[in-house]
């Protein structure tokens, strides 16, 4: 059954796109996302309000195979975002992960092209727990010396596959990882080692 | 050409086109009429807003004569609205003009009608007494004109 947006769309949507912003211009960083919403399940509170705030109907969406099997997701997104749902994700702007296990190749998205890089696919994959700690450890831009990032699940061989994103640099996609009330940025800019 | 509307129910085609009809009774009247005519119902069965009655702008195209090619006569301003019961129905409202309070009314009349419950209830006393006034007032203009009417036409001139 078709729920509810943003109850304030505009404060929320604000809310929300500055959340994002911080933690694109702090990697690592773990920014709180406190707008109110109940979207189908399992489909994050946090990744909801990400799509409700950047995609609209300029914006093909691709959904991980654990999200495209709940259909009021796809009409959920459709009704208040009026974006296209694709099923290649090389044609995605905004593609959302509904878990680890269900992330596909980065380079399968939208990497983006040497004249145009930032036309490649935003990932957002929706996490657990997302807290400052043990766990990947991030250099590079935005980062004072390097930040701790603890995010449970991500895929076992998280900083490999980074690392392949990171070497294509200026293109590649940006990550974000998106709990129910909190978000954090892995950008293409980063470096990623796990801690030992 | 196969469109969506070739694979629907019989009974889904004519729910169709009973709201359809609604929508345009509902756009041609106002918010205070509609609400007037709902409070008179008594209390309505729970609902919630699925979208907040928000105001936009549609782009309205014209042609020129019925062979003439399409071309974007300008943009109008619109609200919409949709509204769910809390048993399902799901309402939409759209309308020329800033009143979102408009759109939301007929979202939720739109809701109500889809629901057994209440659809004979909204087309007596809400959509008749509406669709009434309108064609009162067509008539009434219509007959206004009629007798301001003048005819046109040329006398053959005699010969000379």
């Amino acid at each position: 059954m078709l729920t509810a947006g943003f109850a304030d769309p505009v404060l929320s949507a604000q809310s929300t796109f500055r959340a994002v912003l911080d933690a694109m211009a702090r990697p690592g960083s773990v920014q709180r996302i406190g707008a109110a919403l109940v979207p189908p399940s399992p489909f994050a509170r946090g990744a909801a309000a990400i799509a409700l705030t950047l995609c609209d109907h300029d914006t093909p969406v691709w959904l991980g195979a654990d999200l495209a099997a709940h259909d009021d997701i796809a009409a959920w997104l459709r009704f208040h975002c009026g974006c296209e749902l694709v099923a290649a994700p090389d044609r995605a702007v905004f593609a959302f992960a509904g878990s680890a296990a269900d992330l596909p190749d980065l380079a399968a998205f939208d990497l983006g092209t040497a004249d145009y890089p930032d036309r490649s696919t935003t990932l957002i994959l929706q996490v657990k727990t997302l807290a400052a700690g043990a766990g990947l450890v991030l250099t590079g831009p935005g980062i004072r010396e390097r930040s701790r990032l603890l995010a449970e699940p991500v895929p076992h061989d998280m900083v490999a596959r980074l690392a392949q994103n990171r070497a294509l640099f200026p293109r590649g996609i940006d990550l974000l990882l998106a709990t129910d009330d909190a978000v954090a940025a892995l950008p293409r800019s980063v470096r990623v080692t796990q801690e030992a | 050409m196969a469109t969506a509307s070739d694979q629907i129910s019989p009974h889904e085609a004519a729910l169709r086109e009973r709201r359809r009809e609604a929508m345009s009774v509902l756009a041609s009247s106002d918010s205070g009429e509609i609400a007037r005519h709902l409070r008179a119902l008594g209390p309505l069965p729970p609902h919630e807003d699925l979208r907040a009655g928000e105001n936009g702008m549609v782009m309205v195209r014209g042609r020129i004569g019925g062979d003439g090619a399409p071309f974007n006569l300008g943009e109008a301003t619109v609200s919409r609205a949709a509204v769910r019961l809390a048993s399902g129905e799901t309402g939409v409202g759209y309308v020329l003009g800033r009143d979102r309070e408009h759109a939301r009314l007929i979202a939720l009349v739109d809701a109500l009608a889809q629901t057994s419950a209440h659809a004979d209830v909204i087309e007596r006393h809400v959509l008749a007494p509406i669709r009434a006034r309108l064609d009162a007032a067509r008539r009434t203009d219509a007959e206004r004109v009629a007798a301001t009417k003048v005819e046109f036409f040329t006398l053959v001139r005699g010969e000379g």
